[in-house]
């Protein structure tokens, strides 16, 4: 459905996307992850036809957004990063508007527009105008709006940024909620919300693809360790040298500080499984055991460890 | 087509859902109304005094050309009051929708820029049109208590239309340049006013030089106009101009 070929985009000399190359399936629902200025707004735009791409080729539904860009916009709906919407006019009129424009045609326009308006539970404001509406309300009018002519794809550039922790909760559970019926993609800088909402994750980080992948797949591949939680009440060196000395330990770190007691982040090769050895090593030395606890993985970790090993390689 | 109405609507209805469209009319008929005033009554005032003269002397009184003395510099003050609204009335077309970001909505949409450019521009025009028509008012007294052709009245609302359609194809192109509808405005104003000023620059500087330089004048080729002349070369300036404005 979405075909990108080694797409690049430069700002004067700053390459804001490098050579980025993806495909999205039909009815998938990807996120595209990575911190502020990774590029996620720009290649949302190069998709969307707003802004052309510097180099490569990139195709929705079959088309291409340079050449054909007037069919690959009838097929799109895009929410930008700052929902598109006309503060002076009322919900329904804007949904009506926007109908029109996408090529909707006019006898079912007054469907559609209660359709979509539908799908977000924005009836009860359909009247009102919206400048008036809070935050929550703006932004179910802004994914109205790219849906209003039942696009193929969906394009959501950080649907949920600057709604609050509840709002966050139902703009996700709608974008669940949407998948099926469209293909759709959504940017964000935040991993639960990839975590939460999508089956595939690609991660980017300064204009470039560093890793695309089912989200389980992702946290499996890159957790090339166990790790382990410890905390003892015991001196924190001794317990150190003893606790690496254990076969299979490939690293021990002091996690975080202040705590009463030791507090340890034990981390060994997945193949072999410490825990025994390191009950009999505390029970020997007679530690007040408090905790042991297997930590799995995070995306987080994962996200953490994808983007500083890029930083490290481009210094 | 569709578009270019859908577009068209949108802008207008915000006009008026706004005060921008009452507010830009109500002032331009009353600054209008104040200038038609002086211009009247200075011409009755001349007027009368022919009269006395012509008494004075035993003479039949100089007949007075309405027409001249007085609807034509009512036109030149439309004229030049359009320079002044008319960029108030263009600057947020564009620069409203890149400061909100509508525009990547309007720019992922399957309309062309042309359509989009337009329906904006045919919404300004209206706008434009209700002032003039506004200032009918003015005109219908005249008819009631004098009696000027109506030819150059029409030949004048003709090169009133034309020369403000031209300020809104630039005040168009600028609102595209720039978020900022202040910047938008005064820089269409300036652009503006210097393609007026051309032609009394042109009086200064050498003949052919000046020749050249008031054919560019926006007011130079209005006069003709606002004199009754319908002249093909002044309507073609202006189309020019306009589209112009509306391809950069
Ligand atoms: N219009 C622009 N002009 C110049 N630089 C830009 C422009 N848009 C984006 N950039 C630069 O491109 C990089 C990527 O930006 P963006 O795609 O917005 O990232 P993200 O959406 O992931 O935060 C940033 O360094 C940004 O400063
Ligand atoms: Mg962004």
């Amino acid at each position: 459905m979405i075909d990108v070929q080694q797409v690049s985009r430069y700002f004067g000399d700053i390459a804001a996307v490098k050579d980025v190359s993806f495909q999205v399936e039909k009815g998938e629902i990807v996120g595209f992850l990575g911190p502020n200025a990774a590029g996620k707004t720009t290649t949302m735009r190069i998709l969307t036809t707003y802004l052309p791409a510097s180099s490569g080729t990139a195709k929705v539904a079959g088309f291409d957004v340079h050449e054909e860009s007037m069919q690959v916009r009838k097929r799109i709906g895009y929410l930008p990063e700052n929902p598109p919407l006309y503060q002076d006019m009322r919900v329904c009129d804007y949904l009506d508007f926007v109908a029109k424009i996408k090529g909707v045609d006019p006898n079912d326009r007054k469907k559609a527009v209660q359709e979509a308006m539908g799908k977000v539970a924005i009836d009860n404001v359909s009247k009102r105008v919206i400048r008036h509406l809070s935050k929550g309300y703006k932004q179910r009018v802004g994914i109205a709006q790219a849906l209003v002519h039942n696009p193929d794809v969906l394009i959501l550039d950080e649907p949920t940024i600057g709604l609050d922790p509840n709002q966050i909760i139902e703009v996700r559970e709608l974008i669940k909620s949407l998948a099926g019926n469209h293909t759709i993609i959504l940017s964000t800088h935040t991993l639960p919300e990839v975590s939460m909402t999508c089956e595939r994750v690609i991660i980017i980080n300064k204009g470039k693809v560093v890793a695309k992948d089912t989200t389980e797949g992702l946290t499996q591949k890159h957790s090339g360790a166990r790790r382990l939680t410890v905390v003892v009440d015991a001196p924190l060196e001794d317990v150190r040298k003893k606790i690496s000395a254990l076969e299979g330990v490939e690293k021990v770190e002091k996690a975080g500080n202040g705590a009463e007691y030791t507090t340890l982040f034990v981390d060994s090769s997945k193949s072999l499984d410490i825990r025994p050895q390191l009950a009999k090593l505390i029970v020997a030395q007679n530690w007040p055991l408090y905790e042991i606890k297997a930590e799995d993985v995070s995306l987080e970790d994962v996200f953490l460890q994808l983007t500083t090993n890029e930083e490290g390689e481009a210094s | 087509m569709k578009n270019f109405l859908a577009i068209f609507q949108r802008e207008t209805k915000s006009y008026f859902s706004s005060p921008i469209a009452y507010v830009v009319i109500g002032l331009f008929l009353v600054l209008a109304g104040i200038f038609y005033y002086l211009i009247i009554s200075n011409f009755v005032q001349m007027c009368m005094r022919v009269d006395m003269m012509a008494q004075q002397y035993r003479q039949m009184p100089q007949k007075m050309n309405v027409n001249l003395m007085a609807i034509r510099p009512i036109m030149h003050n439309l004229s030049l009051f359009a320079l002044f609204f008319l960029p108030l009335v263009t600057m947020r077309l564009y620069s409203d929708e890149k400061r909100t970001g509508t525009i990547e909505l309007l720019m992922t949409s399957p309309v062309s820029n042309w359509q989009a450019i337009m329906g904006k521009f045919a919404a300004a025009g209206a706008l434009f049109v209700l002032m003039l028509a506004g200032t009918f008012i003015y005109i219908i007294f005249i008819f009631l208590y004098g009696n000027p052709e109506l030819g150059p009245i029409l030949t004048g609302y003709l090169g009133l239309l034309l020369i403000g359609l031209s300020y809104i194809s630039f005040g168009l192109f600028f609102s595209t340049l720039t978020e900022s509808q202040i910047i938008a405005a005064v820089s269409t104003f300036v652009f503006i006013l210097v393609f007026w000023a051309i032609g009394w620059i042109s009086g200064i500087v050498s003949p052919t030089l000046g020749n050249l330089l008031s054919n560019f004048s926006l007011i130079e080729h209005f006069d003709d106009f606002a004199k009754g002349v319908l002249d093909t070369k002044h309507i073609v300036y202006y189309l020019s101009f306009i589209f112009m404005g509306l391809f950069l």
